[in-house]
């Protein structure tokens, strides 16, 4: 086990959403359910992010705020889609201001069904985005150690 | 079938508008909110204005229609909350209304078109 | 004077989890102005009416916002009732009321838990949170939902709660004053919370009255103005003096907020010791033709409905104005002249709820 599923940090955004995902994103983090005992941490930062938790869909509004935090994360890194409007929009999909889930913008890793979502599921879906992470990380070291092996064979693609 | 339910507005012409909330709000009354609904009146589609206004808990309504584009003053010097439906209104419906205290000039809802309220 | 600087405050932040975004303008360190800009959120559900039958919007109307669920679900249906003039069964009245002074609970005590966070004390936020999950538990119990309980529906509620469950909830809330008043003691007499919130971001009466606040804000500013008074539900028959204070800044919201979780759970018991027996739905045929306003008092304030259907399976128009959209002005007003470190406990003061505003 690496450093980073020791302790990956997480960063909420809330798409449009209608606050039941967050509060029970919020209440994963908080005594009962404490997400903090495998190492996670809410950060408002996203360059201190390892995993990106979204609620909600998307609409041309936050699409641009998403990819932008999306893109200010470090590698390696893993996104969760949580609630079913995050994963189709959901009973929102057919709102004239709503584009569907977030997979049409960001690669999608893991998707937490549920309206709201619970806690639980969540929770297991931080823990599964955690073994994907791990993997990511893996699949960038061999890259980088082939990189340094052979340098002309460094537009060699690894597939997640 | 159930019977029509009715409930008690006040129909003014645009013109009354100004005066009638201005002797409203020295009455004491409070603004609840303003709220605007696309209709369609013999073919011919039309905005309804509705402003709700509270005292006592008791609620007195006004209505004013108005053609899509057309123009209409603001309430908002008379009551310093109405600004904020009145912004609504315009990024909605595309109503434009003249003289709001703080205008936002269509920059209060972001959405993805412009008045999507009067999409069919 | 300084020069001026425009800060923009969101959509992404940590105090908030919802996206507000603001454009700030400070001179030095001080606020002179606040130009809120939505539209994040915006999912346009006012014009589902168009696509959902009328009968199954309750499930759309609970999703405008994930707090306040209950108490949205509650007023559409109670607006499609009033047109159709349904009689309610007593019993249902009830039980909409003891679940709506729950999730009344519950969204006060998530906003402690905020606003503990907003000014930076982290374990008191823990705290909150934790006595929350107690409420979530009986409403679980109750309704089978955490956030969104899908008990109400037009003509009554989806579930009875039996005697033995009310008695049991009854002591467990009665359990969770004596912890409550650890978390409230905290807030209103810790010397530095007080330091934090004292005196920040006053709205007077006259202010208040004249830009059109609702709910804690308003109260907190000694106005006595509440919609429980228009007796919806089984308010009627319940006895309650709405809790006011005075001075109008961070701190008397928060005493506001802290005196109306005692007062819920007083309600709750006043209602489950005058609970009638017997149905809690009545059928519901037809549909509905006509127009109304309907008016209740969410967590955060005012909110009022307004519903007009021509005798279709589809209702024409559906407009909600929520509180926090009406609480704007105050905020703003609030806003200028503050520090720009008492932002974020300026914004949490109001309650704000983005996916209401924004509908």
């Amino acid at each position: 086990m690496s450093f980073i599923a020791k302790s990956p940090w997480i960063l909420h955004y809330d798409g449009s959403s209608c606050n039941g995902c967050d509060i029970e994103t919020l209440a994963c983090l908080t005594p009962v359910y404490d997400i903090e005992r495998f190492g996670v941490i809410n950060t408002g930062n996203p360059k201190h992010a390892d995993i990106l938790i979204v609620t909600g869909s998307v609409n041309h509004q936050n699409r641009d705020v998403l990819l932008n935090i999306y893109n200010q994360m470090p590698d390696p890194k893993a996104v969760i889609a949580v609630g079913i409007c995050a994963i189709t929009g959901g009973i929102f999909a057919e709102c004239y201001n709503v584009l569907g889930g977030v997979d049409k913008v960001l690669p999608v890793d893991i998707y937490v069904p549920g309206c709201a979502a619970r806690p639980e599921a969540i929770i297991d879906g931080i823990v599964k985005a955690i073994g994907i992470l791990e993997m990511k990380h893996q699949n960038m070291r061999i890259k980088s150690k082939w990189r340094l092996r052979w340098p002309w064979k460094s537009e060699l693609k690894f597939s997640y | 079938m159930a019977m029509e339910k009715r409930i008690e507005i006040f129909i003014l012409t645009v013109d009354e508008l100004v005066s009638r909330t201005r002797s409203l709000h020295d009455e004491g009354y409070r603004l609840v909110q303003i709220c605007c609904s696309k209709v369609d009146e013999s073919g011919k589609a039309v905005l309804e204005l509705d402003y709700t206004f509270d005292k006592h808990y008791n609620l007195y309504n006004i209505r004013i229609s108005i053609e899509e584009g057309a123009e209409i003053p603001s309430i908002s010097e008379i009551f310093g909350s109405a600004f904020v439906y009145e912004n609504e209104i315009h990024d909605l419906y595309g109503v434009s209304i003249q003289g709001i205290s703080i205008d936002y000039r269509g920059n209060f809802y972001k959405t993805a078109m412009p008045h999507p309220f009067t999409q069919d | 004077m300084g020069k001026q600087t425009i800060i923009p405050f969101g959509p992404q932040h940590p105090v908030l989890p919802e996206p507000l975004h603001l454009d700030l303008v400070l001179e030095d360190e001080r606020i002179v102005d606040a130009i809120p800009s939505i539209g994040y959120v915006h999912r346009g559900l006012e014009l589902l009416v168009s696509k959902k039958e009328y009968a199954e919007y309750v499930y759309v109307a609970e999703r405008i916002c994930g707090i306040c669920s209950f108490m949205h679900g509650l007023g559409y249906c109670q607006a499609v009732e009033e047109i159709m003039e349904i009689q309610v069964p007593e019993r249902a009245l009830f039980l909409r009321t003891i679940w709506a002074e729950l999730s009344r609970i519950h969204s006060h005590l998530m906003w402690f838990g905020l606003a503990a966070d907003a000014f930076g004390l982290e374990n008191l936020f823990m705290l909150s949170w934790r006595l929350r999950e107690s409420v979530l538990d009986i409403i679980e119990e109750t309704s089978g939902g955490r956030v969104i309980f899908g008990a109400c529906k037009i003509g009554g509620v989806r579930r009875d709660i039996s005697p033995e469950t009310l008695r049991d909830m009854c002591q467990k809330l009665e359990k969770l004053k004596g912890h409550m008043d650890r978390l409230t003691g905290v807030f209103l007499n810790d010397r530095s919370v007080g330091y934090r919130l004292k005196g920040i971001g006053v709205l007077t009466r006259e202010d208040a009255q004249r830009l059109g606040a609702v709910g804690p804000l308003l109260r907190a500013s000694g106005v006595d103005m509440d919609m429980r008074r228009l007796g919806y539900a089984a308010y009627e028959r319940l006895s309650f003096e709405p809790v006011t204070e005075n001075d109008g800044d961070c701190y008397a919201r928060c005493a506001v907020r802290a005196r109306e979780l005692y007062q819920s759970i007083d309600l709750i018991a006043q209602a489950v010791s005058m609970m009638p027996d017997g149905e809690v739905d009545t059928k519901v045929l037809g549909a509905p033709k006509g127009e109304c306003f309907m008016r209740l008092e969410q967590p955060r304030g005012e909110v009022l409905y307004y519903v007009r259907a021509d005798g279709t399976r589809y209702i024409e128009r559906f407009r909600v104005r929520t509180p926090t959209f009406t609480n704007i002005p105050s905020m703003i007003h609030c806003l200028k002249g503050c520090d720009f470190s008492d932002v974020p406990n300026v914004i949490l003061t109001i309650d704000p709820c983005i996916s209401c505003i924004e509908r």
